[in-house]
């Protein structure tokens, strides 16, 4: 391994730690794109360029800003003071179930483990296979993100302005 | 002898290398495409700023600034050592680390961007597949700084700014990429300095330029626009509306971090003009073959410094845009538009003869444009204006 993974790996699990641990949730969100940054150097090292520059503009350019937006608009950013007890009850078997899914998830993944690819494969054969043998899970990925968006758009409709009181009797 | 000057800084490049050891070649090679790009576009940036003032003087019909040097042309530098020498204020209620660390961000992804622009034939500083990505991708930093200043400096109408602006570029970005497909599908390639080569072919003494194209003229005025909205320029200068919320995300900056603030967005507003010039307008190539003799890079630098003349021009033209007509203009008109248009260079691409496709490629883009012109404009009726929370 080459001196450059360590470095990249060590920024990306500190600042997964500290997205964790930080007091205040904004700088949790931001040490979270810090980290979505340290995992697109990774596939970078890998010689997966296309797939660092895509991680990069999605998710510190979309997914950050929407947890910061979630974060800003629905709560107050200081953490509120929660009973610890009953924080652990809930806490512990939550994470030995999920951390439980996932290795299971990761260890019954085969990985062709190997150099990284000298050259990279082109763009455009990127863009043929995802068009060609990849089409089906694309075009699922395609119509969930435009539901998604119609949902999202009816949400945003503005509310139907209120009846006038005594007239429809529909509360307000 | 045209050649040479044509590579003049290719060859000179070759040549500074050639005196260093040779394990300190890499490295040398690095630092000499980074400090041109270091000394260059900064420089520009303080001839763009007393240009700027000058040009809206005369639009306003005052005289700009005409004190310090020969015709105020020395009054960047006195800007300069002022914000230099200010005192920097930060609010005790600040986020110190965030504060000190947002101007930082923000110049730093303006700066990236260059890495990937072809400024002259074999003049790009950083060649790779994917590189238009790389470009996108580096700009969507900027929207996390901007985010940053306006959160760490604890005040409301930062915050305000820094919604509007994070807004306003999340909302302007899909437009800018989209009327970016268009190129990257008929030329084939991510590497700017592929699409310039696409673009480098003259037919009867006119060259391929991507805005010879019906696609390419509905692209670049797309682009034109979404760039104006992502570098905050005016009529898109909402996040910093004086009058509205004084000067948006940055207002409790001062001293030398405001003159960052000021730096990046116009480092940034260099960049989107230099991809514009690489997509639409041929990048280092001249319009016609008769010209072909002038170096490369002075066709690159005038083609830039006219786009950004015309940024002037519509600054001092056009007046600002209200919030909600912003994000109309960028939901409802922008983004059907730059749909319509990869639709229409589809057709450019599968129709053949010349004429035959200019009628069906203009055809699709003048309807997609009309029918959104009617659809949008119909039911507008002006009502007297109600209050929801106010009388």
């Amino acid at each position: 391994m080459p001196l450059s993974f360590y470095i990249l790996a060590s920024f990306t699990i500190i600042s997964a730690i500290a997205a964790m641990s930080l007091r205040n949730l904004v700088h949790c969100a931001l040490c979270l794109a810090l980290t979505f940054l340290g995992v697109a150097g990774l596939f970078l090292q890998l010689n997966a360029g296309f797939l660092a520059f895509a991680q990069i503009l999605v998710y510190v350019g979309a997914v950050a800003i929407l947890i910061v937006f979630a974060i800003l608009l629905t709560r107050g950013t200081e953490q509120p003071q929660e009973k610890w007890a009953t924080g652990l009850l809930l806490s512990v078997p939550l994470t030995i179930i999920v951390a439980a899914i996932l290795l299971n998830a990761v260890f019954s993944t085969k990985l062709a483990v190997g150099a990284p690819a000298e050259n990279p494969p082109p763009v455009r054969d990127l863009g043929v296979a995802l068009l060609t043998s990849h089409v089906i899970p694309l075009e699922i990925i395609g119509l969930l993100l435009t539901v998604a968006l119609l949902g999202a758009v009816v949400l945003a409709l503005p509310e139907r302005a209120p009846e006038l009181e005594g007239q429809g009797g529909t509360s307000t | 002898m045209i050649e040479q000057l044509d590579q003049i800084f290719v060859i000179a490049k070759r040549e500074l290398i050639g005196r260093v050891p040779s394990e300190f070649q890499p490295i040398a090679s690095v630092l000499l495409s980074i400090l041109p790009l270091l000394a260059v576009f900064p420089g520009l940036f303080a001839l763009t700023t007393v240009l700027e003032r000058k040009g809206l003087g005369r639009i306003q019909n005052r005289y700009g600034p005409n004190r310090v040097g020969p015709c105020g042309m020395l009054q960047p530098v006195a800007d300069g050592l002022k914000t230099l020498f200010k005192e920097t204020i930060q609010p005790r209620a600040a986020d110190r680390v965030l504060f000190f660390l947002a101007p930082v961000f923000l110049v730093i992804p303006a700066l990236l961007a260059y890495s990937v622009i072809p400024f002259g034939r074999n003049m790009v500083p950083l060649d790779m597949e994917g590189a238009l990505l790389f470009f996108f991708a580096v700009g969507a930093g900027t929207e996390l700084a901007v985010f940053m200043a306006g959160w760490a400096s604890r005040n409301k109408y930062s915050l305000l700014g820094a919604m509007r602006a994070i807004a306003q570029m999340l909302s302007y970005e899909i437009p800018l990429i989209l009327s970016a497909v268009p190129v990257v599908m008929l030329s084939g390639t991510l590497s700017p300095a592929r699409i310039v080569d696409a673009q480098n072919i003259y037919t009867a003494g006119i060259a391929h330029w991507n805005v010879f194209t019906p696609w390419g003229i509905a692209g670049f005025v797309l682009f034109l626009i979404a760039a104006a909205a992502e570098s905050n320029r005016s009529p898109f200068d909402l996040p910093e509306g004086e009058s509205e919320i004084i000067a948006g995300y940055y207002i409790e900056y001062s001293g030398f971090k405001f003159a960052l603030f000021f730096l990046g967005e116009y480092l940034g507003l260099f960049a989107i003009c230099g991809l514009g010039i690489t997509l639409f307008l041929g990048g280092w190539t001249a319009p016609f073959s008769f010209l072909t003799w002038i170096p490369s890079w002075i066709w690159f630098f005038t083609k830039l410094f006219a786009l950004i003349c015309l940024f002037i021009w519509v600054r001092g033209t056009m007046p600002r845009v209200r919030m909600d007509q912003l994000m109309n203009f960028a939901w409802k008109f922008m983004l059907p538009l730059a749909l319509i248009n990869i639709v229409a260079a589809a057709a450019w691409r599968f129709t053949p003869m010349l004429g035959f496709k200019w009628l069906v490629s203009a055809t699709i883009i003048g309807a997609g444009y009309f029918a959104l012109g009617q659809g949008l404009t119909r039911k507008t009726q002006y009502t007297k204006r109600t209050y929801r929370f106010a009388t």
